[in-house]
């Protein structure tokens, strides 16, 4: 699972009122090489929360990413090493074997294969309906 | 109508691992989803501006539908419940990022992150209640009320369903709307019971000015029609168009009972002399 997802997840457990961002427990991480867009991380820049990404890049053993986060103004100008980083944080940094962390319950949502299982109800132990989700 | 796999299972039942690989190594079947998705991506409306988007697949099974997005130049993310679909796909080497999940219980997405959705039929697995906790409308509730706030505005989301009977096409379109969405429906070859194919289409924000229709070939061994008229499109709306609208109370007016009374005379009944008291406007309680 890539960076670029992660920042997207927020925990669903009923009743959680913070379950962004997912702490990540990396176990095993790879790095697969991905064609380099500039145009595209200028469009996913403005969706992206910039301190989730650069702890769960820290998280996987990444720490070139600047502490603050540049204007969304910047990016379009931005040079070519901020989003050769960028780049390479959300998209070719692979999560394999691991685990998000929901940081208010501390629930651990297992990744697999670099497939993140969400909540089930199956999998949930403490008793079925902790997993409605409400409106 | 024989053998819905939904009567069947539930589908992280139904999907497990010997049925993962025969539904991936069908080549009828990867045919069929390839040809959908590639459907499903045209009431997208993405701009065309080679600019990859973030899309979501829901219910991405195997990787099938996402192989063809890739294609398409997009990136995604895929949702599944059956976690021998998503192993396939792990193997199939996708390039979607998969989460493993039961969309009725919410997608887990942050608001405004998804620039579309597409789901190739897996919606209406969610109108069976396959455990005692589940309840269709509950879930459906949940799946919609999720993706409506994690697609940005303007936004769509396309679903290809073969929904079992009207009512749960009615299900599936009441909460959608409830939550929020604008919709309309789009039929393929209406007419043909076998290439029928419905496709719900769901915008975050109001009704656009301009709606594609569906596919349709004016004579029916023409397969390769790209014809584009006679397609069926249907609008839904919140408004129930079943509700009658009220009549205009304004009455006949005085004209039309002078007119009335004078054809009377005319026949020759006996027909009080027009005054300036007639069709005078009473008293209601007259």
């Amino acid at each position: 699972m890539r960076l670029i997802t992660h920042n997207m997840l927020s925990c669903n457990i009923k009743g959680v009122t913070n379950g962004f961002p997912l702490k990540i427990e990396a176990e095993k991480v790879i790095e697969k090489e991905v064609d380099f867009n500039p145009d595209f991380l200028r469009h996913m820049f403005a969706k992206i929360e910039w301190k989730a990404l650069v702890e769960a890049a820290r998280s996987m053993g990444y720490a070139e990413l600047p502490e603050d986060s540049p204007d969304a103004a910047a990016i379009d100008s931005a040079d070519e090493t901020f989003l050769r980083k960028l780049h390479h944080a959300l998209l070719e940094l692979h999560l394999e074997e691991g685990a998000l962390v929901c940081p208010e319950t501390g629930r651990k949502f297992p990744v697999n294969k670099a497939t993140f299982w969400t909540h089930i109800d199956s999998v949930d132990q403490s008793g079925g309906s902790a997993s409605m989700w409400t409106t | 109508m024989s053998n819905r796999p939904e009567l069947i299972a539930p589908p992280e039942i139904f999907y497990n691992d010997s049925e993962a690989r025969k539904y991936t190594s069908s080549s009828r079947i990867v045919e069929i989803q390839a040809k959908l998705s590639e459907r499903a991506l045209e009431p997208l409306a993405l701009p065309k501006d080679d600019v990859p988007r973030f899309l979501l697949d829901i219910g991405c099974g195997s990787g099938l539908s996402g192989e063809t997005i890739s294609e398409n130049g997009q990136q995604w993310i895929g949702f599944d419940i059956s976690a021998s679909m998503l192993n396939v796909a792990v193997e199939r080497e996708v390039e979607g990022d998969l989460l493993l999940g039961d969309m009725g219980q919410g997608l887990g997405l942050r608001a405004g992150v998804i620039d579309g959705a597409i789901s190739i039929s897996a919606v209406q697995w969610l109108c069976n209640a396959d455990k005692s906790s589940h309840e269709p409308r509950w879930r459906l509730k949940a799946f919609f009320g999720s993706l409506y706030r994690c697609l940005s505005r303007g936004a769509r989301a396309v679903f290809q369903l073969y929904p079992e009977n009207i009512a749960q096409r009615e299900l599936i379109f009441d909460q959608a709307m409830q939550a929020g969405f604008s919709g309309w429906l789009v039929f393929d070859y209406p007419r043909s019971t076998k290439k029928r194919k419905e496709f719900l289409v769901l915008r975050c924000g109001p009704l656009p000015t301009n709606i594609d229709y569906g596919h349709n070939d004016s004579c029916s061994d023409d397969d390769d029609s790209e014809d584009e008229e006679d397609g069926m499109v249907c609008v839904l709306d919140r408004n129930r168009p079943r509700k009658k609208q009220r009549t205009n109370k304004k009455g006949k007016g005085r004209e039309w009972v002078l007119r009335k009374k004078e054809q009377s005379r005319r026949k020759g009944n006996d027909v009080p002399a027009d005054s300036k008291y007639t069709a005078r406007k009473r008293k209601s309680r007259f």
